[in-house]
């Protein structure tokens, strides 16, 4: 912890810096291969959609004697159409899930079950769903989406700057992307839960970003006036003084996630807590490493097309070269020099 | 490299006055909690996912290609719904529409077991039919019923069925909508307060192309309902009209009957033949509001597609709730570990804060619980546990923001104040951000995510308050304890831990490497 502290405070004076505005080629190519992997995913596995999306039924018996077999073997006897999935939850509990049934047949796998186990109908927990509920939360989920990413853009572009705005809007749409991309490749259940966790996750990258943007606002302000540094340079040293703030938001984020996570998965065996607290979880981690590694060096990239910005830069640069022998080009300060500047401060 | 040159704008206003924050903090928790007494409440109320029961999501849609779902036509579907429901006779079962405008849900909840039922009542279709009344009685008990026996044309199946028809019971209340159009019913008024034995159906619901309430112009406050028919229902209602009104009473009475409920039966006083009807009577200006809803959207339009069906044991409630506060415990507890180790003394501040959050969470879900009948599910214990991270984010925020300005070499207290004026804005966007996200997300959502939305909403909040009125002046009046002016080791704040060098701070000439 100490030693994490101790970085803080080289970070924060320059002494230490990670060139990360300028190494933005590795973060984007880095991403692009994720998101690659992730369409690769969703084109050839897609996202494995619980019965909330399809559409179907889920019967869950509480008994810990109950088999996954005994259950298999009374629900086919109802005759259903379809595929039958069954599953042990935890330790007491096996669910059945089914495609789209009507109430008949809801209530005579519900009778075949109480009779198979002998518990009462009330103690079997059932979920049914109807072919269409899905298409009617996805679209609202699509919509809050929508307004979401509009609102935002608009509040950050007035809290901030049009080009931070658009920055930090790529680091989200970055962030879901990548998110639904591991879901795809790894298979896990999407459900309403997951969806809530994949729109919170929009709210939480944003968060991380704006204590990001707030520091290279601030340490960019009088960047012009002042010819020192370039903006990107500038935007590097705010993001290594952010550095250890983001982690510890992150940090702490986290804990009470893989605490939800963790009982969600590990009592439940399965549901709500558990689907939420994955999504966030991933999303959280995608999102952290956007907030420093994507959003700055785009922020600066699109800063640096300004003209002002690239006269910044060649005054550096020519100021540099004044100093020192060995200069950068234009826009870009090498290792070396940038070292040598910290050495005489 | 040169560190960043912001001025510091503004002296900064609140250090002198820690205390009054303080105060207005207490204020507000003892003004909660006092609401929350005076209320009654002492539990939290619990979702149905946390105590066992069944909750049901209709979606709706126009039943065919000249109806359209409408925003009235929808509250017309959830006042027949909760007609419905409220017959089975459950305390505090729930008929709500959820989202916004045409574009929402029905949501139904029923909590306990006997919510089974609920799923077969609900899905049926209401119609609005016009029938003669053949009989009317105001004796609602079995007994009796048989006095008004109607003149001819009824069978004595229909007799018996009126006579033994209890119209004080909720379970006759139901409104099933079996009505066969055809057959000649028996049936009881909405209200309970009489009963009918009416003819086949003689015009249909579909027929009314308007309704509307009105007040008579010369009468002192005599509201009434006109209604207007199409061309085929102008010709049935004439015929209708034409018949009974030469009869006596009660059969000269045409009853409104919506999914098997009789709304009102007026006495018919000339043949109708123009399609254009007039409804007196005592109304006030609700009834004949409500009167004109029925006829316009009684036939209810809409047909519902069953979107979701939940029912949850109060085993699974239970495991559930269970479940959610080990979490919370878990995710708080760690979250303290985490505080303490990293941020030493300052840690205190922030066990404080997260510890006056929550009570002020749990005062909040006692209060609101009461006022506006909120109900904690599981998605939103899982929206307060995300909540901890988000308030103990803005801690962080600020607490760097300290270390910051002490590695630029300010002492302490003014390292509070400083690092405040800048930590406060950077909070302030970045609770904006939650608390727009929360917003959305709770309009757009149905159902369980609402809950999380509003809770998440509702901890963002909190988060303000406590950072403004907690977190920030027990700083201050912490800053001037020596143990942390003088940067003690275990403060949090000393040199070492901040990262600052005694003197001439050594240089690397090369890249730290990501390990350090």
């Amino acid at each position: 912890m100490a030693k994490l502290s101790g970085l803080g405070g080289r970070l924060y004076s320059g002494e230490t810096s990670f060139n990360i505005v300028e190494n933005r080629k590795r973060w984007y190519s880095f991403s692009a291969l994720f998101i690659v992997a992730s369409i690769f995913a969703l084109g050839v596995q897609g996202l494995h959609l619980g019965i909330e999306f399809k559409g179907g039924a889920s019967f869950t018996v509480n008994k810990a004697t109950a088999t996954v077999q005994e259950a298999r073997e009374a629900v086919e006897a109802v005759g259903l159409p379809g595929e039958i999935i069954v599953q042990k939850i935890g330790d007491s509990k096996v669910r059945v899930q089914t495609g789209a049934v009507d109430a008949a047949q809801s209530r005579a796998i519900e009778a075949a079950l109480t009779q198979k186990f002998g518990v009462t109908e009330e103690s079997i927990d059932t979920q049914l769903v109807g072919p269409s509920w899905g298409k009617e939360i996805t679209k609202k989920a699509i919509y809050g989406l929508i307004a979401f990413l509009l609102v935002i853009m608009l509040f950050l572009a007035m809290v901030f700057e049009p080009k931070m705005a658009a920055a930090a809007i790529l680091a989200v749409v970055h962030d879901v992307f990548i998110t639904v991309g591991i879901y795809a490749l790894v298979g896990f259940d999407v459900t309403p839960a997951t969806i809530i966790g994949f729109l919170t996750i929009l709210g939480y990258s944003l968060y991380d970003t704006v204590v990001v943007f707030d520091k290279v606002r601030e340490n960019t302000k009088s960047v012009v006036a002042n010819s020192k540094v370039t903006y990107s340079q500038a935007a590097n040293l705010a993001v290594n003084q952010t550095i250890v703030r983001s982690l510890n938001t992150s940090i702490i984020a986290l804990i009470p996630v893989g605490s939800i996570l963790f009982v969600g998965a590990g009592l439940l065996g399965a549901g709500t807590l558990k689907d939420l607290s994955l999504a966030l979880f991933i999303g959280l981690a995608v999102g952290t490493y956007s907030s420093i590694f994507i959003a700055p060096p785009f922020l600066a990239q699109l800063r640096e097309k300004e003209p002002a910005m690239q006269a910044l830069a060649k005054r550096v640069a020519s100021r540099a070269g004044a100093a020192e022998t060995n200069t950068g080009s234009a826009t870009k300060i090498s290792r070396r020099t940038q070292a040598k500047r910290k050495g005489r401060k | 490299m040169s560190t960043p040159q912001t001025p510091v704008k503004t002296p900064v206003k609140t250090s002198g006055r820690p205390l009054r924050a303080l105060t207005l903090l207490a204020v507000i928790l003892v003004g909660l909690l006092g609401t929350a007494l005076i209320q009654g409440a002492d539990s939290v109320r619990l979702g149905l996912d946390l105590r066992g029961g069944t909750s049901v999501t209709l979606q709706p849609r126009a039943s065919n290609a000249d109806n359209k779902v409408t925003s009235e036509a929808i509250d017309q579907a959830v006042s027949i719904i909760r007609q419905r429901v409220n017959s089975l006779g459950v305390a505090e079962s729930e008929v709500t529409a959820q989202g916004s405008g045409t574009n929402r849900q029905i949501v139904i909840s029923v909590p306990g077991e006997s919510g089974r039922r609920v799923v077969d009542l609900v899905g049926q279709t209401a119609e609005l039919r016009f029938r003669q009344v053949l009989a009317e009685s105001s004796a609602l008990a079995g007994i009796g019923g048989g006095e008004a026996t109607p003149t001819g044309g009824v069978s004595a199946e229909i007799n018996a069925r009126f006579a033994a028809l209890d119209c004080t019971n909720p379970a006759n209340l139901q409104g099933t909508g079996a009505d066969s159009p055809n057959d000649t019913i028996v049936a009881c008024a909405r209200t309970g307060s009489a009963k009918y034995i009416l003819g086949p159906a003689e015009v249909l619901g579909q027929q009314v192309s308007k309704a509307s309430a009105g007040i008579d112009q010369q009468g002192a406050s005599a509201w009434f309902v006109s209604l207007t028919f199409d061309g085929e229902g102008t010709r049935a209602f004439g015929a209708q009209t034409a018949r009974v009104t030469s009869l006596p009473s009660p059969q000269n009475q045409v009853a409104i009957v919506l999914d098997g409920l009789v709304v009102s039966a007026p006495s018919i006083r000339e043949a109708i033949p123009s399609g254009e009807a007039q409804i007196t009577g005592s109304f006030s200006q609700v009834e004949a509001q409500d009167l004109a809803n029925v006829l316009k959207y009684g036939s209810l339009p809409l047909a519902f597609d069953r979107g979701e069906v939940q029912q949850v044991s109060p085993t699974l409630g239970e495991d559930q709730l269970r479940a959610g506060l080990l979490a919370g415990a878990l995710g708080m507890g760690l979250v303290l570990i985490f505080s303490v180790a990293y941020y030493r003394g300052l840690g205190i501040a922030i066990v404080g804060s997260l510890g006056i959050a929550a009570a002020m969470l749990y005062l909040l879900f006692l209060v609101l619980g009461k006022s506006i009948g909120f109900t904690l599910t599981l998605a939103g214990i899982a929206g307060s546990i995300v909540a901890i991270g988000v308030t103990a984010d803005s801690f962080i925020v600020y607490f760097e923001r300290i270390r910051d300005e002490l590695r630029e070499g300010k002492t302490l207290r003014t390292a509070v104040e400083t690092g405040w004026s800048r930590a406060r804005r950077t909070i302030i966007v970045a609770d904006l951000v939650s608390l727009i996200a929360a917003f959305l997300l709770y309009f757009f959502a149905v159902g369980g995510v609402r809950g999380f939305a509003f809770t998440l909403g509702l901890t963002t909040i909190i988060d303000l308050l406590i950072v403004f009125l907690f977190t920030k002046p027990i700083v201050t009046v912490l800053s001037r304890w020596k143990f942390f002016a003088s940067g003690h080791p275990l403060s949090g704040l000393s040199p070492k831990s901040v990262g600052m060098k005694e003197k001439n701070a050594k240089i690397s000439q090369t890249e730290s490497p990501l390990e350090a």
